[in-house]
């Protein structure tokens, strides 16, 4: 159940939170002490048992293909964050810093 | 071509964007223009406490694909969350499916010309899911593409468009199968109306997974090829992959498993990323969605609302008596119904196919003008055809009618063009005659040789008769009265 | 004067309003010159955020006076151009911060939302809205609803109008003070473990979560979405009993909104409990349980067959694994679910070189601790590797849990328990100590994973071992998927048998009147 600072810091990048190494070395135990805790459903035999997602047997909740009006343009980009007084917007688009990685 | 010994293996990825009116998970129109972040709102940009609600015009079509393409319709299925950080999928997952998808294990069956004979391949369907799209990124600054740029501008409107995933099996041995695949399921897609299924505009795309191996050895090391932006670059990359890999191997080489951009300028792959960094996807269910089920009589009452697939349309066409390439050129060009058309106004289908393929075909990519604005019916076709059969055009004279129809936009029918341009064929015995007889007396030379036993030589008397008639005689009735005066 | 319309209940004020004694306006200035006194803020100032103060309350995080007054006035002058009204018109209500309301802020505690204003209504601020309720503000709570005291805000602690030293529970904290500290006669909470259940039961006050599904979770920003469910806070069970009958609707921008009507929750609400089976869950109850607390309990539980109840031991025996499934799936859920919040759309973004690198900087800075805790959790718990022994085993227990409630439901009506193993916690005692803070949730999480309704209602007070004065402990009662109506009508008659004063006393109590 243990996670080491190694394991934590691959998890943290999954997730993408940036992480230094005084953090990932004092979240080991904590993570690990909280799992610990969590991995006592080991314990159920549940083998032949369906995992529960929802309280009801819900099915087939659609809707029509019908349009309805969207937000307003600047609505939307007017949520966008502001970095050192300047709206993260251009060209009537969001703009992020350069891209590295391939999308998945 | 590999070299002897050596074995193609591909498998596609097959995006299809659905021409639904609204996205997957909300209202928001998939009609939209140029205008960036105009058809968005909270659920498609991933706001806080946004929800999803799937469009049931979306699960209906992805449910009649599935049976246009032989697979089984899960009777219960359900929607997995595929987790990784990307600027343009704004929940920062994306709503998929995975173990178990709406459609699976179904085939598509494509004739394929190799060494110059066609053949019938079947190419697996492992699965067809649903899934949404992401936003599109304009990279800026710098070179203008992603590497390089010093920033990207993200547009939402195409986030959450319903998108179909169809895999299919590692069946295909060569790229021309892989390109036929390709066309057909495009060609279904668009018969079935769920779907404009244009490469160009990226409303299908197709990714390949490419590996080599000896004749009998196990499946090889496969990469996946991105970025291939037509049925043509689909061909050519296959045929680049596969010899990099055979060369790799004989070399000594091992394949890494990765993914692979074709550069279409420079008609090369090249890394992408490597596989063993691919992104844990954390898929789990997702739970602001219920399950989706399709009951027996669902399907089939699906089903009833099945067209003519083009395999069928092929079949029929063929059992018709129109020649195979033909009917090719008329299922892909979109010429069915003109056909058919043709054929319910009493046309024989051989002829009709033969006019089309051989000259409205033409006509219209030199007019650059599409079937539908051209105004050309069914009914024109076999009018035309009437015209040809009762003498009153030739041949020649039929093409230039339906030039003439063409350009005019299908507003006078042949028999109308014909007449006013005064086309119609001289077939009248007694007008003719005198021509004969006037061509026989001009050309005593010519007469004498035929009559030695130089049959071919008629032809250069006909020929004087469609020049002393400006090409309107008939050319039968010209030959039988020739060989009568001639004896 | 002001004071008087703060310590009536919802009903009382709205037979006024009806009557006319009284104007919205007038009720609403008196909240809004209540909250300025006890929760340190001036309530037409910008949007306040911090709170310090160890004498003032810290149950809002943003009031909205102005727009809180121009709704009163209009409910005013409908009322007296004799339009319809409905039946809470014009009561004042507090609305937890995790809910969307257009043009107002909607942090859930967080600096990553500090400055989020949303661009549209959560059903649930439609519903209560269209209600006429006159919403005073957005309530304090654990961030992203993740934890047991609201200490896990961005924006400091809410206290407890009990005890000002101690934790009001959470993550609804602000909500439950509000009510508690009469800051507000109703206010909205979000359950996701209990959040709803424990701060109503710390406080002294009545806090239900309904049957999941049947409140929309729309423009409810999620936690853990196949757990979250929103809920009232009251002083009185009837007053809980009508804001959750307003709130309770089906909508369709929810697909797990439960299609099915939920029973009329006034129909037997005066019944009694006489003849009724109640089922006294073993496991929740004993090892793990403050003694002072279970007295309360067991005197409660006295009362209950006194009034004509019958009382059944109940085992549930998969309940002991409750926490442990809840602490995978939930975390499991909100570490996708907050996967959005990285700094492109909305909300916080630290600027670096890289999209990759701001979202990562963008997300340490902010998201606190906790949350950052529960996310690397979860992330973990869904990973290659781990799916099957942590999320998939977690999933095949909670079905468990589900069929143990579904089995004892075969044979009694209600079951119940205490909602809180202890009293209410002083400030900073578990709040770097995850696991002892997890331990708090211990008999709420069950109900939560079966996604049935539960309702803490409160019944005495008990001393814990290091309080001067006795705090508030509650009981929770839980009823079968859909069966609100049942766990009402027990609470109601545990509410007037018991006749708990939910005035707060002690020596470092809010003072209420």
């Amino acid at each position: 159940m243990a996670l080491s600072p190694d394991e934590v810091r691959h998890v943290a990048r999954l997730a993408r939170l940036a992480i230094d190494d005084a953090e990932a070395d004092a979240l080991a135990p904590m993570l690990s002490g909280i799992l610990g805790d969590a991995a006592r459903v080991a314990e159920v035999a549940a083998d032949d048992v369906v995992p529960m997602t929802h309280p009801f047997d819900l099915a087939d909740i659609t809707r029509g293909d019908d349009p309805v009006p969207s937000l307003p343009r600047d609505a939307v980009l007017g949520c966008a964050p502001v970095v050192n007084g300047q709206r993260q917007v251009d060209q009537d688009r969001f703009m992020v810093p350069r891209i590295v990685a391939e999308e998945g | 071509m590999l070299p002897s010994g050596w074995e193609l293996v591909v498998g596609l990825e097959v995006h299809v964007e659905l021409g639904t009116r609204t996205k997957m998970w909300c209202g928001c129109s998939t009609d939209f223009g140029a205008e960036p972040n105009t058809s968005v709102c909270e659920v498609c940009t991933g706001q806080p406490g946004a929800l999803p609600v799937p469009n049931e015009r979306a699960i209906h079509d992805a449910t009649l694909l599935g049976l246009a393409l032989n697979g089984g319709i899960a009777p219960r299925c359900w929607f997995h969350r595929k987790n990784y950080f990307y600027p343009d999928l704004p929940k920062n997952y994306q709503i998929s499916q995975y173990d178990v998808p709406l459609v699976s294990e179904g085939f598509l069956e494509v004739d394929v010309e190799l060494d110059g004979a066609i053949v019938t391949r079947r190419v697996g369907i492992e699965r067809l899911h649903m899934e949404e799209d992401t936003g599109k990124s304009l990279h800026v600054g710098g070179s203008g593409r992603l590497h390089g740029a010093d920033r990207s501008l993200i547009d939402y409107n195409r986030a959450g468009i319903p998108l179909l995933e169809i895999v299919s099996h590692p069946d295909i041995r060569d790229p021309q199968t892989a390109q036929a695949y390709l066309r057909e399921l495009q060609a279904i897609v668009q018969a079935l109306g769920v779907s404009d299924a244009r490469m160009e505009e990226g409303s299908i795309r197709c990714d390949a997974n490419v590996s080599v191996r000896r004749f009998g050895e196990q499946l090889g090391t496969r990469c996946e090829i991105k970025n291939l932006n037509s049925v043509r670059s689909l061909g050519r990359a296959i045929d680049y992959e596969a010899e990099r890999q055979v060369a790799a191997l004989e070399d000594g080489t091992s394949i890494v498993m990765e993914t692979r951009h074709w550069d279409e300028s420079r008609g090369v792959t090249e890394t992408l990323r490597r596989k063993e960094s691919v992104t844990d996807y954390r898929y789990f269910p997702d739970p602001d969605l219920v399950t989706i089920t399709r009951s027996e009589q669902q399907i089939e009452a699906i089903r009833t609302e099945l067209p003519e697939l083009p395999a069928q349309t092929r079949t029929r066409l063929g059992d018709s008596g129109i020649a195979a390439e033909q009917v090719a050129t008329i299922v892909t060009g979109g010429y069915v119904a003109l056909v058919d058309d043709a054929v319910a106004h009493g046309a024989a289908p051989a002829a009709a196919a033969n006019w089309v393929t051989s000259d409205l075909v033409g006509l219209l990519a030199a007019a650059d003008r599409s079937l539908t604005d051209s105004g050309v019916t069914g009914g024109h076709l076999a009018e035309l055809l009437e015209l040809i059969d009762d003498g009153t055009l030739s041949t020649k004279l039929a093409k230039q009618v339906l030039a003439l129809l063409v350009e005019r936009g299908g507003a006078d029918g042949p028999a109308a063009i014909a007449e006013a341009e005064g086309l119609v064929q001289l077939s009248d015995r007694d007008a003719l005659t005198a021509i004969v007889d006037q061509v026989v007396a001009d050309n005593p030379d010519t007469v004498a040789a035929i009559r030695g036993g130089n049959a071919k030589a008629i032809g250069a008397l006909v020929g004087q008769v469609m020049k002393a008639t400006g090409g309107q005689a008939d050319p039968r009735a010209t030959n039988e009265l020739l060989r009568q005066r001639i004896g | 004067m002001s004071h008087e319309l703060c310590t009536a209940t919802a009903a009382d004020l709205a037979g006024r309003l009806t009557a006319r004694d009284v104007s919205a306006r007038e009720v609403v200035d008196a909240f809004l010159e209540r909250i300025a006194e006890v929760d340190g803020v001036d309530v037409d100032g910008p949007v306040w955020q911090r709170g310090d103060d160890p004498d003032a309350l810290h149950a809002f995080v943003a009031v909205t006076a102005a727009a809180a007054r121009e709704h009163a006035d209009d409910i005013d002058a409908r009322r007296a151009a004799g339009r319809d009204l409905g039946p809470l018109a014009g009561v004042p209500l507090a609305l937890k911060d995790v809910l969307a309301m257009r043009g107002a802020p909607t942090t859930c505690g967080s600096r990553m939302l500090a400055d989020w204003m949303s661009p549209y209504d959560a059903t649930v601020t439609r519903l209560v809205r269209e209600a006429d309720l006159v919403v005073l503000g957005k309530t304090n709570m654990d961030e992203f609803a993740m934890g047991s005291s609201t200490e896990h805000s961005a924006f400091g602690a809410t206290r407890n109008p009990w005890n000002l030293d101690r934790v009001p529970g959470g993550s609804s904290g602000g909500s439950a003070a509000a009510v508690a500290g009469r800051l507000a006669p109703l206010a909205i909470g979000t359950d996701t473990g209990g959040s709803i259940r424990q701060p109503a039961a710390l406080t002294g006050i009545v806090g239900a979560k309904p049957t999941y599904g049947t409140v929309s979770r729309h423009g409810l920003v999620a936690f853990a979405s196949s757990l979250d469910q929103a809920g009232p806070f009251a002083r009185t069970v009837e007053d809980a009993a009508r804001l959750q009958a307003i709130i309770q609707q089906h909508d369709p921008r929810d697909a797990t909104s439960v299609p099915q009507p939920v029973g009329d929750l006034f129909a037997r609400l005066h019944d009694g409990v006489d003849g009724l089976r109640i089922g006294v869950i073993d496991e929740l109850r004993g090892e793990g349980f403050d003694p002072a607390v279970a007295a309360v309990y067991d005197a409660a539980l006295q009362r209950l067959e006194a009034m004509g109840a019958e009382l059944v031991d109940v085992s549930l025996p998969h309940s002991r694994y409750g926490l442990s499934a809840y602490y995978l799936i939930a975390p499991s859920e909100a570490s996708s679910n907050l996967a959005r919040f990285d700094g492109v759309r909305y909300g916080l973004r630290v600027d670096a070189p890289t999209a990759e690198a701001m979202n990562a900087a963008t997300r340490a800075a902010g998201f606190g601790p906790e949350v950052r805790r529960r996310i690397m959790i979860g992330t973990h718990a869904l990973s290659s590797g781990y799916y099957d022994a942590y999320y998939l085993q977690a999933s095949k227990v909670r079905t468990l849990i589900a069929r143990d409630f579904a089995a004892a439901f075969a044979d009694v009506d209600v079951l119940v328990s205490p909602t809180s193993p202890a009293v209410a916690f002083g400030l900073g005692e578990q709040a770097d100590d995850p696991r002892t803070m997890y331990r708090n949730d211990i008999a709420t999480v069950p109900a939560s994973l079966a996604g049935i309704p539960g309702i803490s209602v409160p019944i005495g007070l008990a001393a814990a071992a290091d309080a001067q004065d006795p705090l508030p402990v509650g009981l929770q009662i839980m009823a079968p998927l859909l069966a609100d109506d049942v766990m009402y009508r027990i609470a109601w008659a545990v509410e007037q048998d018991l006749a708990f004063d939910t005035t707060p006393v002690g020596a470092r109590a809010l003072e209420v009147a």
